[in-house]
């Protein structure tokens, strides 16, 4: 039983952890049809940025402060993810509009790069990110089942993110415009919508989130240059599992994969556990091809 | 096929292909014999940047998974070889992780011809799978995409966490004789040399004859209009199978001649990063001509290990930075840039001419 419980929190946390990875990612592709490939190092970004913080925190203020540095660090995170999300969209992603494989390239190239400045600036070792002591030990179920405070305070946080996309993309002025640019792109120009602003304001949030993930994922372990890319692909599973367009799908998509995930390396080991995810999600698309939840529309694309 | 006129481009282009043919043949006169394994190893990856040239180039699919196909050759022939090398005796790889006896698997792979065979069927039927299952389903574009980094990933843990069969992180590596010949000696060297330039010649007639013929013009519908195709009564997945599956062998050949010459295969050689620097070497050297995309793969190639032994460090950074120009200001490489010059003097020359007939 115990060993049940602690499968299915493992399971339930590594859902959470791939659903805010994912989440910034599934928005920019139901809009843009943009795969930012650059994903995992914004992700990399906001793990750097928490690491940063608490550099500050630990020369700059007294001991007592030191461990609410990462409150600060998650809104610093998303900023500076944000930031760079912003500057990635208005000086690349705009002229590859339209064509989804040539913008998979290019960001895969800004990818590398930021990756290696990564190394250049911070060194290629990990390092190491304290994380605060109010979330250390645990919450006792039962006896011998210790559920982490770091990962319920993810599973939290990723809550909490998921509400707040759900406002803004369902009842905010901003988002309502977000929606129209997603159903219909031209009919939306027509209106009066600027696409263009509302193009970089997806791209740069669904960036903002990336980098609350690298925010999380400091609790997780050491950072370094190539964060990213290990949690990436597992992302894009996620989106092409789920559909695009609606936030149910992403969140559908985020928790089968975990769970299952999870479930088949308890059965067999990681890399067969793996490889009959992916036969399952081949063997998934065959029934619905669009992922999970899909977005109808009256296009035949 | 239909008869071409030899206009005088043509014949130049034969030249040029033919003077290209000749130095390639006569380069072990000239050049070292760590120069030359060195062009071997490019020629190889020449061999896979047409495959992946057929695909994306004229079909318009973009699969980053090659390196997959290109690894399954490879180890296809490195069992062959690792094989030779132990005498029909479980490899040392295999004592390490406590398996005293050869797989049923590991056993048919003594035979040569075995090998060769299965280096070629084994990645053409993963791709035959694989689009079956996803092109049927109008799957394409960025999702197919996404699935083909997927199955490099899980082919990539697949082969590093099954060490007792395939050797693991550290790959399969030290071979000593090939049909019986000894690998290490020049001489061998020197004719696995040949018969890697023949065939990068056959195989580039190959697609030469496939792009000629009405499939190939079937491709290059599916390319700019795949529902167009759909709606002209053509089943667009069936061709993109067949292409995907072609492409597919094309790199298992590529990947038994790799390993070949360079020795060793490890999972390192077809992970994620190999599987998008061949598709930079194709969308340099120019997607949808064959020509450009052998040379990018030579020339990416060659600037890889001049740049790598210079600084290590800046090679990813270029590779990055060079990406994005590529992507953003060449869409067709280094060999449409020809054209795209051509297509700017002859506009030149038409605004001229305006000029000087305004009446007209």
């Amino acid at each position: 039983m115990e060993v049940f419980l602690l499968q299915l929190f493992n399971g339930l946390s590594i859902s959470s952890i791939l659903l805010l990875v994912a989440l910034g990612l599934a928005i920019t592709f139901g809009l843009m049809k943009v795969i930012n490939m650059a994903h995992g190092e914004l992700i990399m970004i906001g793990a750097y940025s928490t690491y940063l913080t608490q550099n500050l925190f630990h020369d700059y203020l007294p001991e007592s402060m030191f461990d609410w540095y990462y409150v600060l660090a998650i809104p610093v995170s998303f900023a500076i993810a944000f930031v760079f999300g912003l500057i990635l969209e208005m000086s690349l992603i705009r002229f590859l509009y339209g064509r989804p494989l040539d913008s998979l390239l290019a960001t895969w190239g800004v990818g590398l790069v930021l990756q290696q400045l990564a190394r250049s600036i911070f060194g290629a070792p990990n390092v190491a990110v304290t994380s605060p002591a109010w979330l250390n030990g645990g919450l006792k179920i039962m006896d011998g089942t210790l559920l982490p405070y770091k990962r319920l305070f993810i599973i939290a946080l990723v809550a909490a993110c998921l509400i707040a996309m759900y406002f803004y993309i369902y009842r905010s002025h901003e988002g309502r415009r977000m929606r129209a640019v997603m159903q219909n792109r031209d009919m939306a120009a027509c209106l009066g919508v600027s696409t263009r602003r509302v193009d970089a304001m997806t791209f740069a949030i669904g960036s903002g989130i990336a980098g609350i993930a690298g925010c999380a994922l400091t609790l997780l372990g050491p950072i370094g240059p190539s964060l990213g890319t290990y949690y990436i692909v597992d992302a894009f599973m996620v989106v092409v599992l789920g559909g695009v367009g609606k936030l149910v799908g992403t969140v559908l998509g985020a928790t089968g994969i975990g769970m299952f995930n999870t479930l088949f390396e308890y059965w067999t080991n990681a890399s067969l556990g793996k490889v009959l995810v992916f036969v399952c999600i081949v063997a998934f698309l065959q029934w619905k091809p669009m992922g999970l939840v899909a977005m109808r529309s009256r296009s035949l694309d | 096929m239909r008869l071409q006129k030899f206009t005088p481009q043509r014949i130049w282009i034969l030249i040029g292909y033919a003077a290209a043919a000749a130095a390639l043949f006569s380069a072990p006169l000239f050049v070292s014999d760590f120069r030359l394994n060195l062009l071997a190893k490019f020629l190889a990856f020449a061999i896979v940047a047409l495959g992946l040239d057929l695909i994306w180039g004229f079909t318009g699919i973009l699969s980053l998974g090659h390196g997959i196909f290109f690894g399954l050759g490879a180890y296809a022939m490195a069992m062959y070889l690792k094989l030779e090398a132990s005498g029909g005796r479980p490899p040392d790889f295999m004592g390490w992780s406590g398996l005293k006896e050869l797989p049923l698997f590991w056993q048919p792979f003594q035979n040569f011809w075995f090998a060769v065979a299965m280096g070629i069927a084994i990645p053409a039927l993963l791709a035959l799978v694989l689009g079956y299952f996803t092109f049927r389903n109008r799957i394409r574009g960025v999702y197919f995409t996404i699935l083909t980094q997927a199955l490099v990933i899980i082919t990539t843990t697949l082969l590093i966490g099954q060490q007792a069969f395939t050797g693991g992180t550290n790959g399969i590596t030290g071979y000593q004789t090939v049909l019986g010949y000894s690998i290490g000696s020049p001489d061998t060297k020197r004719v696995l040399y040949y018969i890697t330039v023949a065939a990068l010649i056959g195989i580039f007639v190959f697609c030469r004859f496939v792009i000629g013929s009405r499939f190939g013009k079937v491709l290059r519908a599916i390319r700019d209009g795949e529902n167009r195709v759909r709606f002209i009564g053509y089943n667009p997945a069936v061709y993109q199978m067949v292409v995907f599956t072609i492409s597919a062998a094309i790199a298992g050949i590529a990947g038994m001649l790799f390993v070949l010459h360079v020795g060793i295969i490890s999972p390192s050689m077809l992970g994620i990063v190999p599987s998008i620097e061949m598709v930079l070497w194709v969308a340099i050297g120019g997607r949808g001509t064959l020509i450009g995309a052998a040379l990018g793969a030579i020339l990416m190639n060659w600037a890889k290990s001049e740049f790598s032994t210079a600084y290590p460090e800046g090679w990813l950074f270029f590779m990055g930075l060079l990406f994005v120009v590529v992507v953003v200001f060449m869409p067709k490489g280094v060999a449409g840039l020809v054209s795209q010059l051509k297509f700017r003097k002859k506009r030149r020359e038409q605004k001229h001419e305006g000029v000087r007939n305004p009446a007209v």
